[in-house]
Order: structure tokens, then sequence, then C-alpha cells
């Protein structure tokens, strides 16, 4: 209890803080961006005043491609003016920026684990989910292989804990949340189980918990619109490789 | 309570020359394993269950992988001496964004120049001056990435340097040429002694590649 008036008493003043000082924080992001998300969630942790600029891929503006000349991708958070790239960047900055409800630990062991633990998320869980849903068949069942490898690492991760965090969602969670949304609707496009209940114990729970936590929940894309652009995107790459 | 270091690695890894760059910056005594990677060592295994690969650090017997993340954790725990990124969190976010581009476009690139042939090849060389030529811009006239200080941009990408003369021969092109200024950065971070006690020499790495051309049956 004290330590829940404890957190809400630090948002507010640190609203009250952001109020006065006048800043401006604007994120650059696309309605389905599983990466763009990961900041509205941290920003939604923070309670972070924002505006949002939603961008259309395949026409970006001017001011996404001035600030981030590099990539020119989303998401961008644009603060007071001066911009960042790279989501886990991204939400490091958050973090260091805006103290209330941190999101990495204190511990530098520990730090260098939520970092460890959001990399294989984007370097190798990514892929090897996104294999299976875009294969079919004997090279669908290849692709499980490494892919149920993975997430066997993550369910080892879980033990002892509600989320990565810990007992409240913290950096690797929202590096990982992807998974909370895009299983489901993956597995339903394909027709087939990644993270089973029973193999998966502590994995499916966290789906559960992290994608029934308010700010989580409140912000998924629009499911329908995920449908149809998965679906057509995996039918477009088996197209592709069919030739 | 004395610390106790120890750093799986291997000679060649430009990521393991990242972290020894780190520990000598920061003054630090450790000992040095180094992995057979075609035998890799129990310990290995028990430190980096998920990747077995090296760098591992492991640090009063606790792991740390992935060779930024390990930077940063030295950075983090030996904080008094040669700090390697800033304090301020928007320059710690552009330190960060420079060494993630190093890290998906360099090592790639490189290793395609020296394994692949005709167009494959051709592509892979265009692709990494471009990046190359994005990094001097980054560079600018300042002596280091870090500014006036080495930092962690610089550890990033000063270990590629010592490839660059495998990369030049096999691809048949010089950085140099295109380059001067990161060229002339790469001397500049060499008179650092962390630097040049850390990196091999780049014959002996282009006499490796020979060994792995050969071994992989790459004419």
């Amino acid at each position: 209890m004290c330590i829940k008036k404890g957190i809400s008493a630090a948002i507010a003043l640190a609203r009250y803080d952001q109020n006065i000082m006048g800043e401006e924080v604007k994120l650059f992001r696309t309605w389905s961006s599983p990466f763009a998300l990961r900041i509205v969630w941290a920003l939604g942790i923070k309670a972070i005043e924002y505006e949002t600029v939603f961008e259309d891929i395949s026409n970006k503006s001017p001011s996404l491609l001035q600030c981030n000349p590099v990539h020119g991708k989303v998401p961008v958070l644009l603060h007071n003016g001066t911009p960042i790239a790279e989501s886990l960047v991204i939400l490091e900055y958050i973090d260091e920026t805006w103290k209330q409800a941190p999101l990495l630990p204190v511990d530098p062991h520990e730090r260098a684990m939520a970092r460890f633990w959001a990399k294989f998320g984007d370097d190798k869980v990514l892929g090897s989910i996104w294999s299976v849903f875009i294969k079919q068949g004997k090279e669908q069942e290849e692709a499980m292989v490494p892919a149920m490898e993975n997430l066997k690492f993550l369910e080892e991760e879980l033990k002892g804990k509600k989320f990565f965090g810990g007992e409240t969602i913290g950096f690797v969670d929202l590096a990982l949340g992807w998974l909370a949304n895009l299983i489901g609707l993956l597995e339903e496009i394909v027709g087939l189980k990644v993270v089973d209940g029973e193999k998966l114990p502590l994995l499916s729970a966290w789906m559960q918990e992290f994608g029934d936590a308010p700010i989580i929940r409140d912000n998924w894309p629009a499911r329908d619109g995920m449908i149809l652009k998965f679906q057509a995107l995996r039918d477009a790459t088996i197209a592709a490789a069919s030739k | 309570m004395a610390d106790e270091i120890m750093l799986l690695d291997w000679w060649s890894s430009m990521f393991g020359m990242r972290v020894r760059i780190a520990l000598v910056e920061k003054g630090l005594k450790y000992e040095s394993r180094e992995e057979d990677l075609n035998n890799k060592s129990p310990l290995l295994l028990e430190m980096n269950p998920v990747h077995t690969k090296i760098p591992v650090l492991i640090h009063n017997g606790k792991p740390i992988c992935e060779s930024p993340i390990i930077v940063e954790y030295i950075d983090e725990v030996w904080k008094d001496k040669s700090p390697l990124l800033p304090t301020d969190p928007y320059q710690r976010a552009h330190a960060r964004f420079w060494a993630d581009y190093i890290d998906n476009k360099i090592f790639q690139l490189g290793g395609k120049i020296w394994t692949r042939k005709g167009e494959d090849q051709e592509a892979a060389k265009k692709e990494l001056m471009e990046c190359l030529k994005i990094l001097e811009g980054e560079l600018g006239e300042k002596p280091f990435f870090g500014g006036e200080n080495f930092g962690f941009v610089d550890v990033s990408l000063v270990t590629f340097s010592c490839w660059f003369y495998a990369y030049e021969s096999f691809g048949n092109f010089s950085i140099e040429a295109e380059c001067p200024k990161l060229i002339a950065w790469t001397k500049r971070c060499l008179q650092k002694s962390s630097v040049s006690s850390s990196l091999p020499d780049p014959l002996k790495i282009h006499d490796f590649v020979v060994q792995l051309r050969k071994k992989f049956g790459i004419e």
C-alpha cells in the first residue's frame, strides 16, 4: 500500500513538473508497429503527456525523415525538439529522463540481464517466430524448433516471477510485450499453437497478466486491422518465396 | 574484497576486443581465457547457455554476455575512472544509437566481403562504404565519437579497424581513399594503450581469414 501511494505521488509530482517546465514530448509511430507500442506503454506507465504523430510508412513525413535521417523508421521520440530513435534506446532515455515508475533495476548486474533479455527478444525470438509464421508444411515444422528453444529460455527466466521485471512491469516486459498480442494473432492466422499453456505455462500466464494490465490492454492496435495486415504479409511472403 | 574478473574470449573477435579495451581503460586486472570455438568449454556453455558465444565477462562468478551490454556494465560498476558513456541522457541515447548502428551493419557487411564473390561482394562493399561514410559524418571534426574523450561509440567501432586490411585485400578496395578522416581516427585511437594492447596485428587477422577461406572452400 505504501509503495503504491509512493509511486502515485511520484507520478503526480512528475506531471506537475512537466507542466511547469513546458516540456514537449512527441511520438512518431504507426498504428501497428510493435516497436512504437513499447514507447506508448512506457510513456503511459510514467504518466508522461505527449502528442502522437501517426505516420504512413508508404509516405513518410518530412518531419520523420528529418528526425531519423539514418533509418527513416518509427518510433522516434521528440523531446523538446530533440529526436531519439531505436525503441530500446528510447526506452532507456525515457527511464533516465523521467525517474518515476522505473523500468530498469538499480543493480548493475540486474540491469545487464534486463538489457540481455530485451536484446535476445529482438535478435532471436522475433525472427524465429516470424519464420514459423511465414512458412508452410515441413519448413514450418523445422522453423518451430528454434522458435520453441527461444521461448523455453523465456519460460525459464520467468521462474518465480509474475513479470520479467519481478512484481511490476519493467524494461524486459515492454521489450517482449509484442508476444502477448502478436502470438495469438499469428496462431489464429496459421492455425498453429505456438505458446501452449501446458508446455509453456509461465509464458502463457505472463501473456495474460501483461496483456490485462490497463496501460497495455488499452493500447493494443485494432485486432481486425492486425489480422488483415499480417494475413496479407504472410500471403505476400509465401508468394514471393515460391517464385 | 578483491574483484574476480574473468573474460572468455577469442583473439580475433571484434566483440571480445571491445571488452578488453574497456577493462584496460578502467585499469582492471582480469584473467583472460581463450576459448576453442570448435570445442566450447563447459564454463562457456554454463555462463552463456542462450548463445554459447564469446565474449562473456564473469564478475565475482556472475556472467554478463553481449559486448555492448558488457561494456555498459563495466562503465556502470567502475564509474569513477575513464567514463565511456556521458552523463546526459540525450548524449547517452545518441551513443547507444550509433553503437547499435555499428552492430547492425559492419560485421555482416565485412563478413560478406571476404566470404562472397561477384555481385554479392560488390553490393556488400558498396554498402559498407556507405555506412563508413555515414559514421565518418557523425565523427565530423571531433577527435573521437565521444567528443574530446574516447567513449562508447569509439570502443564499438575501433575494434573493426584491425579487420579493415582483410576486408580491403579480399574486396580489392581502399577504405582510406574514401574515408580518410575515419582512418585518421583509427590511428588516433591506436595511440591509446587500451586500444593498441587489445587489437591484434591486421596482418595476423588477414592470415587468419586466408585460413578460414581455405577451410570454407572459398576461392
